[in-house]
């Protein structure tokens, strides 16, 4: 019989048996009993946040640079609901989380007590599981459950709701078990006998294209390095989600740029007229198909995936496969070589000459200008002067920066690219830059954001002050939501509904107020002295680049179009109205 | 092009897991025609959902992959796909008349093999299972002659042969 414990000792107990070092949080009335407990050990460092948002989204930065699971500890009612945002980003994105939530003690559960909120019950769709620990008997194996259920299979958000009698009453620990979970056995290994179809269709295409996504990412580097070395190995085209970068290196000759609303010409082009496509991790996410009933009319589709229920959910598979991308592309590598497969080098290279003329319209470029900041530029100028490391780790905020960021810079690595992808959260960037710190204490974060988004947790630069964490947030300030004033200036007239950020505070004085440093760029002769001193500072920065307000974000897929009606830049702007199914798309 | 499946969904049996099913259906827009949620196993603690829903093939199939990976989920199975099963519900059926009508209602129920559950001078209740559109056919006859309430269970089913969930 093991020793008797507090069910907040339990908690501890479990976090470190399972490997925890750190935990973003913030204390309240239910889960004092876990804080106080806290006090008194030194193997989980925590991180007090100023809003339980920026903890989910700290921990989500913290998760997805480290490939561990990101804990989040706060307190009932508020504390929970402030968490929800984070909890659905992790879902959609596929981010291993630990939320640990308080609740009132048991026998209050549905009274309406003070701070109570039904936290399972609101949780329980923007969560991949929850619980609420109603037998200290049970709080052991629930905590370790909630790890296991967290990283396994398609990873996602796990809440665990903690009444506040669980955690002072006395029980007894257990160690993890081997078994994980009763009923939860997510499958791994794909099916040989479809990897070996998929093979040979991969072995007679005459147009094939990789499209792979954050699947690769999730399933550890292995499976980037895989990717890399079958792209290498069959020689065909390779294009990424917004959520896949790094997993192929951005340098690779291969690779032909993100591909989707505001991924490259050459990319949407390849999607659209490609013969067989290889979606390994990829979700066909509305941002990427576009027009449903227009995508890539001709192909045959393989779809790797760990989540059957993303097979067939938007695009019929012809080849399903459901495993871990590093699982199948090991089995997909050793079929195409003991096969002695290769493919039809005639062929391919017509369909690589066709790709290097879509590549030749170049469609990232953009007016220069003396006098105005583009932001491509400035994103261009941090890219050059970051040059060469690979310690570089950038997250972004949701928008117009975002879409720079993705186009402009290189992601060489899987694992140094954190966006909110599938719910779009502003707000995201700089509370993940916290969490990113926080794993890569050397690193050289940055949050590349604009002056909307950044405002949405703002106050967690205090957190940031407090941890002395030297996170650098490059905005690119126009003054305006600009994907918002971009979409009104396409879909709605130029009416400028509410997108003028008006009143924006003074961002070198407001660093300055949390002890960071602030810089401030104005016209393109400033931005390398900023990028450089904002580098070379070890402190936390805010470089507030005043860029072109009037800039939008090219090439655009527009709504409810398919991937060959694409915008590449102002001048195509006029060309079609956009559909009137199109107008109802987000 | 939409097709009407049983579905059964063996499951734990913890708090929130139907709330789970009932979410998934309601938040990702797919129908429920009927369900139905009882411990079938109590030692391990399992449940058992019957579910009826209706979509085109692509949804059934979402349904099925979505409700594969909740969880608590152990075993999903699509009746209607797999072959040949057993499918069944309950219906108790109250009707009020007097004269000639009770006297149709009575023999009609006798016809259907409904079972009088309970009576009194101007009703009854009457017990009838069977195939829903059975179910469906019976309460039609009876609206003429005095229908005041149904209480349905909604279909349950098991496959035939030897095989289990």
């Amino acid at each position: 019989m093991s020793q008797e414990m507090t069910g907040s000792e339990i908690v501890l107990r479990a976090l470190a048996d399972q490997g925890v070092d750190t935990v973003f949080g913030y204390p309240g009335g239910a889960v004092l009993p876990i804080y106080d407990a806290l006090h008194v050990q030194n193997s989980i460092r925590h991180i007090l946040v100023r809003q339980e948002g920026g903890a989910v989204h700290a921990a989500e930065g913290y998760a997805r640079s480290s490939g561990k699971v990101g804990v989040v500890l706060v307190t009932s009612g508020p504390g929970a609901t402030n968490a929800v945002t984070g909890l659905t980003d992790a879902l959609m994105d596929s981010v291993p989380v630990v939320c640990l939530t308080g609740q009132v003690p048991t026998h209050l559960i549905g009274n309406d007590a003070f701070q109570e909120a039904d936290t399972t019950g609101i949780t329980r769709p923007c969560t991949k599981h929850n619980y609420l620990v109603k037998d200290i008997a049970d709080l052991a194996r629930v905590v370790h459950e909630a790890f296991y259920v967290a990283r396994s299979g398609r990873p996602g958000p796990v809440v665990v709701d903690l009444p506040k009698d669980i955690l002072q009453g006395k029980g007894s620990y257990t160690p993890p078990s081997v078994n994980g979970h009763r009923s939860y056995r997510p499958r791994k290994k794909g099916d040989i006998g479809q990897i070996e179809k998929a093979a040979a269709a991969m072995a007679q295409a005459e147009r094939p294209l990789f499209y792979c996504g954050g699947g690769v990412i999730n399933a550890g580097p292995k499976a980037a390095h895989l990717l890399t070395e079958l792209v290498k190995l069959t020689g065909f085209p390779c294009t990424l989600t917004l959520m896949g970068l790094g997993a192929l290196p951005a340098s690779n000759k291969q690779f032909l740029g993100m591909v989707g609303m505001h991924g490259t010409y050459e990319s949407n082009l390849a999607m659209h007229h490609c013969d067989l496509m290889i979606n390994i991790g990829a979700r066909f996410d509305d941002r990427v198909t576009g027009k449903l009933d227009e995508f890539a009319p001709h192909s045959t589709k393989i779809h790797v995936d760990i989540d059957p229920s993303s097979i067939n959910k938007n695009v019929r598979a012809d080849i399903p496969i459901v495993g871990d991308a590093a699982h199948v592309l090991e089995d997909l590598t050793k079929v195409w070589k003991a096969r002695q497969y290769r493919a039809d080098r005639k062929k391919l290279d017509a369909w690589w000459a066709q790709i290097d003329e879509w590549r030749g319209r170049d469609c990232l470029k953009y007016q220069a200008s003396d006098t105005l900041i583009k932001p491509q530029y400035a994103l261009e100028r941090l890219r050059e002067l970051t040059k060469g490391r690979d310690d570089v780790f950038i997250t972004t905020e949701v928008g117009q920066h975002q879409m720079w960021a993705a186009q402009f810079l290189p992601f060489e690595k899987p694992n140094h690219w954190m966006t909110s992808g599938g719910l779009g959260t502003m707000g995201y960037g700089l509370p993940a830059a916290m969490g990113v710190q926080v794993a890569h204490p050397d690193a050289l974060v940055i949050d590349v954001a604009g002056e909307a988004s950044v405002l949405m947790n703002i106050q967690e630069m205090s957190t940031v002050a407090q941890y002395r964490l030297p996170v650098k947030i490059f905005i690119l300030n126009n003054e305006y939501m600009g994907m918002v004033r971009q979409w009104q200036e396409l879909l709605h007239g130029g009416r400028y509904s509410e997108s003028y950020m008006d009143s924006l505070p003074d961002f070198v004085k407001l660093a300055e107020s949390f002890g960071a440093v602030g810089l401030r760029a104005e016209k393109p002769a400033d931005v390398d002295g900023v990028i450089e001193e904002m580098i070379a500072v070890d402190k936390a920065v805010i470089a507030d680049i005043l860029v072109d307000k009037a800039e939008n974000c090219f090439p655009m897929i527009p709504s409810g179009a398919a991937h060959h009606k694409m915008l590449l830049g102002p001048d195509d702007q006029a060309a079609e109205p956009i559909s009137e199914e199109g107008m109802v798309l987000v | 092009m939409t097709e009407r499946h049983v579905i059964a969904v063996l499951v734990d049996n913890e708090p929130g897991v139907l709330a789970r099913v009932i979410g998934l259906f309601s938040g990702r827009g797919y129908n429920i025609e009927s369900l139905t949620v009882s411990e079938v196993d109590a030692e391990a603690g399992l449940s058992r959902i019957n579910v009826v829903t209706i979509g085109t093939p692509m949804i059934i199939e979402q349904i099925k992959n979505q409700l594969d990976r909740l969880v608590p989920v152990h075993s999903v199975r699509d009746l209607s796909e797999e072959g040949p099963h057993v499918e069944t519900e309950l219906a108790l059926v109250k009707v009020a008349g007097q004269g000639d009508k009770r006297v149709e209602a009575l023999r009609i129920a006798d016809i259907f093999g409904a079972k009088v559950d309970d009576t009194t001078l101007e009703s009854f209740i009457f017990r009838l299972d069977g195939q829903s559109d059975k179910v469906d056919r019976f309460i039609d006859l009876m609206k003429p002659l005095g229908l005041i309430e149904v209480a349905r269970t909604g279909a349950v089913a098991i496959s035939r042969g030897t095989e289990g969930i």
